[in-house]
């Protein structure tokens, strides 16, 4: 996905892509359950014997797609470039919460993600901000941690206070 | 009868106060699910199934089937007042829905709607209540070949069905039925497509999967259409109610109609979107004022309401019969049973009776609770709708994450969780259907082990599958389902026309 590119994408380059990359999943399963035995064994079917099928399958498909997507002459554009900026702006924001998780646990992260998502996309004042990015991670912990005891990742900041 | 008696026995289980008050949080749940874009029947069913891991299974089916009962009203609301269907099924809703509500009738539209729902709903249910024991009963003839012979059957209709290209179909459904093989083969011990890693051990958990695809691949669309909401007052009050409810017997040919499609569609495994299309395009065909069907017609409100009502209860009838679910969320629901450690299939009826009438007898309450509370709190679902996306997305993100986590609890699912976001993204944007991978990733395992028990009694022959008149007439159905495409492609050269302009604009669950 090269967003950089100012000419817009083709929906048919990512449907050539999309089918490409079910193509290397279905190599993937053929070649593993070839590895584990795809044939029959003394006691029956060995394990690779249903996904091999499976495999070859989606195989199948995949190269029936990629070839429709070949032979297809004019296609719409996939996504025009400030919409695609659009589904970036929560897709980056998603990906890097996502990462903070593993370092400072979910609460820490929520609040974060909260705020920044808020202050970006919204236009908020100080105050809706911080009443929205302390109150939901705030009502997650009594929920899970308190009432349901669920325990969620936590980070340094829970450990402070014990939890 | 014995149905009868099976029935106020559910009742009696149905009617004590905790599973009564797990009906009333799951409908509120339901509707709030319905009316939130990105958080949609499947994986709000999805994200609240790990907290009933260690609930009574009865309460849970209960608590969790309303939340879908009241994912399916809510869908109307936001469909009518602010012409974004908030669920697939209730795309066809708008085009009558929202211009009645544009000339002020919203009352009346959103009236109409919920009751027909019920109606719909009702209908399913009474179906159900009659079938299921029926159909159990001859299924418990079934053995391994004739099980595996209905799950062909149900996957090659999804191929028929679908309006998506059946290469992609079939694409989407060997994606979800290679994802279920990964991880620790049961049978033999052997470790499958692993590669080492730790992480994928357990496989892949068809709850992340739900999550990620419907609930952050839908707000990756939501946010690619920039949506703004702009609405429409609702006012409801005893007077329109009544008004409208004066009007509707008028119109009982139609959501008979709608309710038979919706059955129909339900049970096979079309599912609640298909079928409301369907429901509408016939309703627009055969009523009186069909040319003015799209200008706010009640009846263009009634038809594919009753038929998504009718589909999405009786989706339940074959997950509960026979494993096979006929929807996403009845798949997610089944996906439950496993984990509640309860088998799907015939014997349930035999064993789990309190289980299954329970669960029947709560659906009827579970309408008339679901009809009550929407007429009464629409104004509220329309507020929260209000807020603004820029709130409600990030919001819907951190419950997707604590969702993903709470499967396993594992971080790896969150971050497996995005990357089924991406796949949901672009699965939507080039037209592959997401039902079938759903369903594939779910009954991967169960389809898996009837095949192979099939060929180990046949000693690895394929003639099996047409050993006897049962299994063989099951398979040929599947046969035909696939080809269907093909054959009515065929036919439809010798009969031009149809409706075009509908067919464009069904979109697949």
């Amino acid at each position: 996905m090269t967003e950089k590119e100012p000419a817009a994408i083709s929906t048919r380059a990512i449907e050539i892509i999309v089918a490409l990359m079910l193509l290397s999943v279905a190599v993937l399963v053929i070649y593993d359950s070839k590895r584990i035995g795809a044939g029959w064994a003394a006691d029956g079917p060995e394990a690779g014997y249903f996904p091999f099928y499976i495999g070859a399958l989606l195989g199948v498909a995949s190269i029936w797609i990629l070839l429709q997507a070949m032979l297809q002459k004019t296609s719409p554009v996939f996504v025009a470039p400030d919409r695609f900026q659009r589904v970036l702006a929560v897709f980056i924001p998603t990906a890097l919460y996502i990462a903070t998780i593993y370092f400072i646990g979910i609460y820490l992260a929520s609040a974060f993600f909260l705020a920044l998502f808020m202050r970006r996309h919204g236009k908020f004042g100080w105050r809706k901000m911080l009443a929205v990015s302390v109150l939901v991670p705030g009502i997650l912990f009594l929920l899970f941690e308190v009432w349901f005891l669920v325990p969620l990742p936590k980070g340094p900041l829970e450990n402070l206070f014990g939890y | 009868m014995e149905e009868f008696s099976n029935l106020l026995h559910g009742f009696a289980i149905a009617l004590t106060w905790q599973n009564l008050m797990f009906m009333f949080v799951g409908i509120l749940l339901g509707v709030l699910i319905g009316v939130l874009p990105g958080l949609g029947g499947a994986n709000g069913v999805a994200i609240l199934l790990p907290l009933t891991f260690s609930m009574p299974p009865t309460s849970a089916i209960i608590m969790l089937s309303c939340i879908y009962w009241g994912a399916l009203f809510g869908g109307a609301i936001t469909s009518i007042l602010f012409n974004i269907p908030g669920e697939p099924w209730s795309v066809a809703t708008t085009f009558d829905g929202y211009p009645m509500a544009q000339q002020g009738r919203a009352g009346e539209a959103l009236t109409a709607a919920f009751t027909s729902s019920f109606v719909g709903a009702l209908f399913a249910v009474i179906v159900i209540t009659f079938l299921a024991p029926l159909v159990a009963r001859f299924a418990l003839r079934f053995g391994p070949a004739e099980f595996f012979a209905v799950q062909l059957l149900t996957f090659c209709s999804f191929v028929g069905l679908a309006r998506s290209a059946p290469a992609k179909t079939i694409a989407a459904m060997m994606l979800g039925f290679a994802l279920a093989s990964v991880g620790l083969d049961t049978v033999t011990g052997t470790l499958r497509m692993t590669f080492g890693s730790t992480e994928l051990l357990r496989g892949f958990d068809f709850l992340i999967a739900v999550i990620g695809l419907f609930g952050i691949g839908e707000i990756l669309l939501t946010m690619e259409e920039g949506l703004a909401f702009k609405g429409v007052r609702a006012r409801i009050n005893p007077k329109v109610v009544l008004h409208t409810w004066a009007q509707l017997p008028k119109y009982w040919m139609t959501a008979l109609r709608g309710t038979l499609i919706g059955c129909w569609m339900g049970i096979t495994p079309g599912g609640a979107t298909p079928a409301s299309f369907m429901s509408y395009g016939v309703a627009k065909r055969l009523s009186r004022d069909g040319h003015k069907f799209g200008t706010g017609q009640i009846e263009g409100v009634i038809a594919p309401e009753t038929a998504a009502h009718a589909a999405g209860t009786s989706a339940l009838l074959p997950m509960l019969t026979l494993g096979i679910p006929g929807s996403p969320t009845a798949a997610v629901l089944l996906g439950g049973l496993l984990i509640w450690g309860l088998q799907p299939g015939p014997l349930l009826f035999v064993e789990q009776k309190d289980f299954v009438w329970g669960l029947i007898a709560s659906m009827y309450l579970a309408n008339i609770v679901g009809l009550a509370i929407v007429l009464t709190t629409v104004p509220w679902w329309a507020a929260i709708l209000r807020v603004p996306f820029s709130i409600i997305a990030p919001i819907i993100v951190v419950i997707c994450s604590v969702g993903a986590f709470t499967v396993h609890n594992a971080l790896f699912d969150v971050a497996l969780m995005l990357v089924f976001g991406v796949v949901g993204y672009l699965f939507k944007k080039l037209d592959y259907p997401l039902a079938p991978m759903v369903l594939a990733l779910v009954l991967g395992d169960l389809a898996e082990s009837s095949f192979r028990q099939a060929m180990l009694l046949s000693q690895g022959s394929m003639t099996i599958f047409w050993a006897n008149g049962l299994v063989g007439g099951i398979v040929a159905l599947a046969l035909l389902m696939l080809v269907w495409p093909l054959l009515s492609g065929f036919l439809a050269k010798f009969r031009r026309g149809g409706d075009a302009h509908l067919a464009n604009e069904r979109p697949i669950e």
